[in-house]
């Protein structure tokens, strides 16, 4: 059962002479990745709607289909078909390839997620760094987008957008390098097999240590802005500058952008899921007959619903208030984890260096927070009235 | 002609092509554009004497490359800055009509 | 020589000559990104897996977003008045043409020395990072101070001036 797909797959080439098979196969496994996530993206819209709608005590999409679950369809529908305007100024060639760009480099960055037991599309040496190429491809994307619209408010958007995802693309890379250190290699297959074994019940996931679990908080905070997700998304905030850098896209090129941008939440959700919650390794070693893909994919579905809870429930954050947030706040905590890893590597083992590198870490994280706290003195709240 | 002669056959080209764009574009943006075409085809010689030379265990080819990478965004770095501040100051990124040391 | 070479060097080429042709800036620096990408595929054609998507992250992901950014800021994206080449263009065409003479001449004399095809090296990246501390420790070191000092180098240069007192 665990192994269902790789057989299919495997059954299915061997109809195929010798020479062909393993292109072959590597291209059906191109169309099971093409096929599944946008599925996924579907289904992600209809829940995020209706959760979103739920945290704001109403019903979501409810009309189309069993409680709202074929939207999609009618969202699908819609965006096909509606017209695909291209303002008389705009920049045509550069306007035509930003999505296009975007897609692609989104796309590439699957092909390195484990996400099962052998079924990993290709397992490179440097995979980890493949994957972090692709995703700041992406920020060209965005840029060209932003600029060949020819309008002020797409160039605002686009110039805060890539500003963001270049300012948290530090502490993303930051936090995922503690994880390479302690393990010693950036192929995603051996990062996931250093975290399968268990020890008295819990697993060796690095989120149970406590380089790890800070290293995932930032992790998790880096990737809320590196893929434009609320608190973070001021680049496409409605009240504030229309839509952002995708403000003269309509129809199919917006649905494109739309699709980029859940992808790439499930990208990097599956990425978090690899680096820190174990991939497709099991929580417990009493329910390892659950088959790999389904733990590696309920992790990533909760990671979306945490990420569609956080956007229910934070306030949006400021430009200047992100920017400070992640050169000042993340960007020492993440350089001081790296340290707290080393430290945790060479103390042996036992419960001492639990205790001390918890103290640090805990001990870093409040000395800086009161440290951003005390700039912005906070009064007593006063109120003026009209006379 | 062996693969290592296309390398480099090709490495030269763009070498020229970048020095020919530093030094017939009038904007300043557009000199370090072709100073950036320079570094990238000497990495690719680099790296195509080291796939086909002896000792490629050795990995100086792939390392002199990395460094390079490195120290090259260095140097865009500062030099758009200068080139941003001599906007800010001249109004204009037009290097003929730089041609004084008076400000 | 291989088709994907053949490619991959077209690619190359006419990217760095559409970014050092076109009248448009911003068109410039995205051709740029075109040659910056077939030549992370040319790396990635010899061999150099770390230096290919090392040259990605690098060069697209930050050099090239500099460089729009840059553009951006000083107004290139307008057209200046009297045309986007420099009045001694002839020159320094001629100075670029007589150095692929003399490059291409010594590439093609020596083709009888130049070393053949080898075996494909297996570089893991845990060779490189054993490197990078053990033999090439120092460069490491000065490049971390260089790419410090360039930093903060640049954020003082393109700083704004304080008004009044400095």
């Amino acid at each position: 059962m665990d192994q269902v797909f790789v057989l299919l797959r495997l059954w299915l080439v061997s109809f195929l002479p010798a020479a062909w098979q393993p292109v072959i196969g590597a291209l059906l496994s191109v169309v099971a990745i093409v096929c599944l996530f946008p599925a996924l993206f579907a289904l992600t819209t209809v829940f995020e709607r209706k959760g979103l709608a739920r945290i704001q005590n109403r019903l979501g999409p409810n009309r189309v289909g069993p409680f709202g679950l074929l939207q999609p369809i009618a969202d699908g529908i819609k965006s096909l078909t509606k017209e695909d305007i291209v303002p008389l100024s705009a920049d045509a060639a550069v306007h035509f390839l930003a999505p296009v760009l975007l897609v692609v480099a989104v796309f590439m960055g699957f092909a390195v997620l484990p996400m099962g037991r052998n079924m990993i599309l290709v397992d490179m040496d440097a995979g980890l760094l493949f994957y972090f190429a692709m995703s700041a491809s992406t920020e060209l994307a965005v840029f060209m987008a932003g600029w060949s619209s020819r309008n002020k408010y797409s160039l605002l958007g686009a110039m805060r957008a890539v500003a963001q995802m270049i300012s948290y693309e530090v502490p993303l890379l930051l936090s995922s390098v503690v994880v390479v250190m302690m393990t010693g290699s950036l192929s995603l297959t051996k990062i996931v097999a250093a975290q399968s074994g268990f020890t008295r019940g819990l697993p060796h996931w690095f989120i149970f240590t406590p380089w790890g679990f800070a290293g995932f908080v930032m992790y998790a905070i880096a990737t809320t802005a590196e893929t434009n997700r609320s608190p973070f998304d001021l680049p496409e905030g409605e009240s504030e500058l229309v839509a952002g850098y995708h403000t003269e896209y309509s129809g199919f090129k917006f649905a494109l952008f739309f699709l980029g941008e859940y992808l790439a939440m499930f990208s990097i959700s599956g990425l978090g899921a690899t680096l820190f919650l174990g991939g497709w390794s099991a929580p417990f070693s009493f329910l390892t007959w659950i088959p790999s893909w389904i733990w590696f994919f309920s992790k990533l579905m909760l990671s979306i619903f945490v990420f569609i809870w956080m956007r229910g429930t934070l306030p949006r954050l400021r430009q200047d208030q992100l920017m400070n947030f992640a050169w000042k706040f993340v960007l020492p905590l993440c350089l001081l984890n790296l340290m707290v890893a080393g430290l945790w590597r060479f103390m042996g083992d036992g419960w001492l260096r639990w205790v001390i590198c918890s103290v640090i870490l805990i001990g870093a994280y409040t000395a800086l927070g009161w440290g951003e706290m005390r700039r912005g003195k906070i009064g007593p709240r006063s109120y003026r009235y009209a006379e | 002609m062996t693969p290592l002669a296309s390398y480099l056959l090709v490495a030269a080209l763009l070498f020229s092509i970048g020095l020919a764009g530093a030094l017939t574009r009038r904007n300043a943006i557009l000199v370090l554009i072709g100073i950036e075409l320079m570094l990238n085809a000497a990495n690719l010689n680099l790296i195509a004497f080291w796939r086909y030379g002896p000792h490629p265990e050795l990995l100086t080819g792939m390392m002199f490359a990395i460094f390079s990478i490195a120290v090259a965004a260095a140097e865009a770095a500062v030099g758009l800055g200068l080139v941003i501040q001599i906007h800010r100051h001249a109004k204009t990124t037009d290097l003929d009509a730089m041609n004084r040391m008076k400000g | 020589m291989s088709f994907v070479f053949y490619i991959l060097a077209a690619l190359t080429v006419a990217g760095g000559l559409a970014a050092m042709l076109l009248k448009n800036t911003v068109h410039c620096a995205l051709a740029l990104t075109v040659a910056f990408a077939g030549l992370a595929l040319l790396f990635l054609n010899l061999d150099a897996q770390f230096a290919g998507f090392a040259q990605i992250l690098v060069y697209i992901g930050a050099v090239a977003i500099l460089v729009v950014f840059a553009i951006l800021l000083t107004r290139g994206s307008e057209t200046p008045r009297d045309g986007v080449f420099s009045r001694t263009w002839l020159a320094g065409l001629l100075i670029a043409a007589g150095v692929f003479a003399v490059l291409g001449w010594a590439v093609i004399g020596s083709v009888r020395v130049l070393p053949h095809e080898t075996a494909v090296p297996t570089v893991t990246v845990l060779q490189i990072g054993n490197a990078l501390v053990s033999r090439y420790v120092l460069p490491l070191e000065i490049v971390a101070v260089l790419l410090t000092a360039a930093m903060i180098g640049a954020v003082i240069v393109a700083m704004h001036e304080k008004e009044g007192q400095k």
